[in-house]
């Protein structure tokens, strides 16, 4: 099994024709996703690479069947439309790639999405990959590279940075330790599915058998790990590394901030936290696979 | 600079039916003291940085008469506040306040929703007065598709023990302040203190309104500069950049200078990421290995080599750097090729001659990095190449020694050289610049190897064996010339330097030949 997507997972493209869509919509479908139908309004009628386009998700729908998930290419103005018109028809998850959507824009997906029972990745993410079976996104780049480089196995990864899920992928695979979902949960500071959604999804996956977790200073996502962890509702092993060290931290100029998460969401309260509850707190992100192996061979 | 300043926020809230004190900003003597007359009654005067803490730093006054306003709005005005010099000031009515509270909004990440905080205690020194009394700070939760409702206000505030007038005067208000920050898509709002003066008016005596920088498009209206939470002005050099990334979406580019020298027994280097995670981690690895980094930058999401050829030019218009440091996630999923190219058209424009180390992991690395090590190998800075399996702490390390081993010189930011290029040159304008081409070395060419090179297939051999456009103007321009320079590489590297490739990046020449002026 996997998280969010597996083989099966019947995918739509939204913004299929723009300059990011055209190129990811090869890497999916090269890869083996299973995609049925792209959306750009005005465009209908057209295929792109095999795939044919048309003008609203609920056409789409109609002509296809069911859709369980969207990856969302359109710019970041329009993508709000984009995906509650994706929520509006029915599709249970969205990966919204764009980068620079306006917060409040993302808040209003996140009240229609909690409304409609629908789970959301992004915005700002690379997407999300289970080795073997599928990609929604843009993760790999080209269907040939992410196929060498992720290879299917026991650990979930979960990454606030695109680059860094790849890279931890790709070591872990490198040192012979496979991945079940590798989940690049978008680099802005409200995301659908942070850290702590994701690890609740890996709990309940019993392919996964342990977790690598890149965090960041900045939002309270990895402290809530943590509370998760505290709570018994996630008991897989984890390793974490949290960039950030060394930036400055700065004045601090929201008092209201500093009222409501206190020194939450820097780096020491990050890894004080996640080292309070047990996590592998390593170092250097290069040091995952090591640790994950050691954990996965003294349990096997 | 998406943060406001006290006056634009006020103006903001005003707007929105928000009280607030009355006055209007002032950038000379003269105008403060205009105000005060106008408003006939003792005025304070507040500084507009960005700096929590003015009144202990002497940056906000009062005055009884517009002589006096005039008087400390001159004394004012000019004053060096960390980063700021004072170029605007705040002339107010002066409030006979009776008490403080607080209010805010900030984004709640696990509730996915505006968090609105409101204590009925507050005033200078706000955080310390809350961790005593946390029975006075209530909060809740914001449904962004109803705005805040009154009664949910109301409820509120009369949970932070607030009865009497002020309580519909201060739900009121809370009401608006919500509705504010959702018109002008503000991250955060800030009120402090929210009065109550002695004649029983609320107001908001003090506020600070941070727009999200992603949404400043939709608010032409407030003259925002530079869609980037800074907690100082711009730099004259993070404006160039700005400029240069502000028309080209194609990828992001994004450049803060943060140190001009570097600290006691450290070596200051020029630093290159590539997205966000990616070159935090290098930044980490870079500074634990002695290194002072001059700035942040970051070119990522998949930008074409244009771009990244323009953040290096901006990155070594930096005086005094010793090494150049390119490092990103290691496995990045856009086309390294592109980052390797823009690197090389600067580094040969620049004849680098400070070490540098290029760590490209990702997609098409093993090209990125044989484009780096064939075309940079005259230099006369080494510049070594890495790919996915070298982690950014063995780079750095190996910076370490290049500059060692280079002597530590530094580099020299030498004034901007117009391209020489020949008037009856063939020529065609790009997304971002304009290609040129010397037909009158072409005819001598064998290869025309440029247009194999050019993968988009936009060049063709014309009958006279001159490599021309196979598209129309206009569509190259729109973008059919991905500006990735593989044509320009080729041709300098190994035919006979045809093509010029200009890629302007506009105030750069000017703040160069300040430096070089300088020094
Ligand atoms: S490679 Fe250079 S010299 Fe040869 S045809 Fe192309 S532009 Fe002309
Ligand atoms: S003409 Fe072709 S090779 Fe030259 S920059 Fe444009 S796309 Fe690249």
């Amino acid at each position: 099994m996997s998280i969010f997507v597996d083989g099966k997972t019947r995918v739509l493209i939204q913004g299929i024709t723009g300059r990011e869509g055209v190129v990811r919509a090869q890497l999916m479908k090269d890869y083996g996703t299973n995609v049925l139908a792209g959306v750009t309004p005005g465009r209908g009628g057209r295929e792109v690479y095999g795939i044919p386009v048309f003008d609203s998700v609920e056409q789409a729908r109609d002509r296809v069947g069911e859709i369980d998930a969207s990856v969302i290419f359109v710019p970041a103005a329009l993508v709000k439309n984009a995906a509650l018109e994706a929520l509006a028809a029915g599709v249970k998850l969205l990966v919204i790639v764009p980068d620079r959507v306006p917060i409040y824009d993302v808040l209003e997906i996140a009240a229609a999405a909690e409304e409609a029972e629908a789970r959301f990745v992004g915005p700002n993410t690379l997407g999300l990959l289970s080795p073997g079976k599928a990609v929604l996104g843009m993760i790999g780049g080209r269907a040939q590279r992410a196929k060498e480089w992720f290879q299917p196995g026991p650990v979930g990864v979960s990454s606030r940075s695109g680059g860094m899920t790849s890279a931890i992928a790709y070591y872990l695979s490198r040192a012979g330790l496979g991945l079940s979902t590798i989940v690049h949960v978008g680099g802005d500071s409200i995301v659908g599915s942070s850290h702590p959604e994701v690890m609740e999804l890996f709990e309940k996956d019993p392919e996964t058998r342990a977790v690598a977790m890149f965090g960041e200073i900045g939002t309270t996502q990895e402290e809530r790990v943590a509370d998760l962890i505290e709570q018994k509702k996630f008991t897989k092993p984890l390793v974490a590394f949290i960039g950030g060290k060394a930036a400055k931290s700065g004045t601090r100029f929201s008092h209201a901030g500093a009222i409501v998460d206190g020194n939450r969401g820097s780096y020491e309260s990050k890894v004080g936290r996640l080292r309070e509850v047990g996590v592998h707190v390593v170092e250097a992100a290069a040091d995952i696979p090591a640790r994950i192996a050691e954990i996965l061979g003294s349990k096997a | 600079m998406a943060r406001l300043y006290e006056f634009q926020s006020k103006a903001l809230l005003r707007g929105g039916g928000v009280p607030v004190p009355e006055g209007a900003v002032a950038s000379s003597p003269a105008e403060a003291r205009a105000i005060a007359e106008k408003l006939g009654r003792p005025v304070v005067l507040k500084i507009q940085v960005w700096v929590t803490g003015r009144a202990g730093l002497g940056g906000i006054q009062f005055a009884d008469t517009p002589a006096e306003a005039e008087e400390k709005a001159a004394r004012l005005l000019g004053m060096k506040v960390k980063n700021f010099v004072v170029d605007k000031i705040l002339v107010e009515e002066k409030l006979a306040v009776e008490f403080e509270y607080f209010a805010g909004i900030v984004m709640d990440d696990a509730a996915k929703r505006p968090l609105l905080v409101f204590s009925s205690v507050g005033g200078t020194g706000v955080e310390d007065i809350v961790r005593k009394h946390p029975d006075k700070v209530v909060r809740r939760t914001i449904d962004v598709r109803t705005g805040l409702r009154e009664f949910e206000a109301r409820n509120m505030v009369l949970r932070s023990g607030i009865s009497g007038p002020a309580l519909l005067q201060i739900s009121d208000l809370l009401t608006k302040l919500a509705s504010v920050a959702r018109v002008y898509d503000a991250r955060s709002v800030e009120v402090n203190p929210l009065v109550r003066t002695v004649d029983g008016r609320i107001l908001a005596a003090d506020c600070h309104l941070v727009v999200d920088d992603y949404a400043v498009y939709r608010h032409p209206d407030l003259g925002i500069e530079i869609a980037r939470e800074f907690d100082r002005p711009p730099t004259e050099l993070e404006r160039v950049a700005y400029k240069a990334e502000e028309k080209d979406y194609r990828g992001t580019f994004y450049f803060l200078q943060m140190a001009e020298k570097a600290e006691e027994g450290r070596t200051l280097i020029g630093f290159h990421g590539a997205g966000g995670g990616g070159s935090m981690m290098s930044m980490d690895a870079v500074q634990s290995r002695g290194f002072t980094v001059a700035n942040y930058c970051d070119t990522s999401g998949n930008p074409p080599a244009s771009k990244v050829y323009r953040a290096a030019k901006v990155i070594l218009s930096q005086p005094g750097i010793k090494g150049y440091f390119a490092s990103g996630s290691g496995v990045a999923s856009q086309e390294q090729y592109n980052s390797a190219r823009g690197l090389v058209k600067a580094f040969a424009e620049e004849n680098l001659a400070i070490p540098a180390v290029i760590r490209l992991g990702g997609n098409f690395e093993e090209e990125a990095i044989q484009i780096l090590g064939t075309y940079l190998q005259d230099l006369p800075g080494r510049v070594e190449a890495f790919g996915r399996d070298d982690p950014p702490e063995a780079c750095a390390a190996r910076l370490a020694d290049l500059v060692a081993e280079g002597g530590g010189i530094s580099h020299e930011v030498r004034p901007m050289k117009e391209p020489l290029i020949q008037t009856s040159a063939y020529s065609f304008a790009t997304l971002t610049g304009r290609i040129s081409i010397d037909h009158s070395q072409c005819l001598h060419c064998e290869s025309k190897g440029c247009i194999s090179a050019c993968a988009p297939r936009i060049l063709k051999v014309d009958e006279d064996g001159r490599p021309v456009l196979a598209i129309s103007e206009p569509e190259a321009k729109k973008g059919k010339c991905t500006e990735c320079l593989a044509c320009e590489l080729y041709c300098r590297f190994h035919e006979k330097q045809a093509v010029t490739i200009e890629l302007p990046i506009p105030g750069l020449k000017e703040y160069r030949d300040g430096i070089a002026g300088k020094s």
